[in-house]
């Protein structure tokens, strides 16, 4: 048998351990995570909460008025502001993958940048809408 | 003794449903702009507005096409993460089955919502 030792460089030393919590993820971790946590979010209950919403907003004049005063009370537009969010984010990550799945910006920083742009446009245009409906 | 090989021979959904969630995901991202667009323009005040607005040739279908899409789209993305993170096969279809029941029934429902008139 032969045991020699092949030579390697002294770093990166292994194993090596990433840490993969929450809060230590790079950006393009922390898209991927919020996309598929909105994404579940928007299937329940966020899709069965709006077309409620819709249902009684075109199903009657009284309705209309409900949904309305419903939406329109502080407490459920901060809790909205949340729902806003999950959409933006979604709609902008997935851009992100689309346009990654042709090639476009897969390289470590273009898409360390992408990522970075996503969580801001999330933010904007949750911001942007909210200042339209107050 | 035969030596063992892999068979990369899969179910074959896999590819399209990728494909068709990519295209979904084209048809409501254009759908969101347009309606974003159309609320905008229309302003909808009033019941009367808002039902006018829906009442239209164009956004009326192009909503229920959205929806249909949204379904589509949700479905391969609910399978996926059933499939990435429930492992006992037994649970995991009971919650793939559960997901394409209540996907069937908010279908069923979107289009009640628009078409009830």
């Amino acid at each position: 048998m032969d045991s020699a030792p092949t030579t390697r460089p002294a770093s990166p030393r292994r194993p090596k351990y990433y840490d993969l919590s929450l809060a230590n993820l790079p950006p393009p971790g922390l898209v991927s995570i919020f996309h598929r946590v909105s994404g579940v979010l928007l299937f329940f209950p966020v899709l069965p909460a709006l077309l409620y919403a819709l249902q009684a907003a075109l199903g009657s004049e009284e309705g209309y008025a409900q949904c309305r005063d419903f939406f329109g009370h502080p407490l459920v537009k901060i809790p909205l502001l949340g729902v806003i969010w999950l959409y933006a984010h979604h709609f902008f990550a997935g851009i992100r993958y689309l346009l990654l799945d042709v090639h476009i910006g897969i390289m470590k920083e273009p898409s360390r940048r992408s990522a970075y742009a996503v969580l801001v446009l999330g933010l904007v245009a949750t911001a942007l809408i909210g200042w339209r409906l107050w | 003794m035969k030596a063992y090989t892999k068979n990369p021979v899969g179910a074959h959904y896999g590819l399209g449903d990728w494909l068709l969630q990519r295209l979904t995901a084209v048809v409501m991202a254009v759908y969101t702009v347009v309606a974003l667009v159309t609320i905008a323009w229309c302003a909808p005040a009033t019941y009367a507005d808002w039902r006018v607005m829906f009442a239209g040739t164009f956004f009326r279908p192009f909503t229920m096409l959205f929806l249909i899409a949204l379904l589509y789209h949700a479905w391969v993305g609910m399978r996926d993460i059933l499939m990435d993170y429930i492992h006992p096969t037994g649970i995991r279809l009971a919650l793939q089955s559960a997901v394409a029941v209540v996907l069937l029934l908010y279908l069923i429902w979107s289009a009640s919502i628009l078409w009830s008139r």
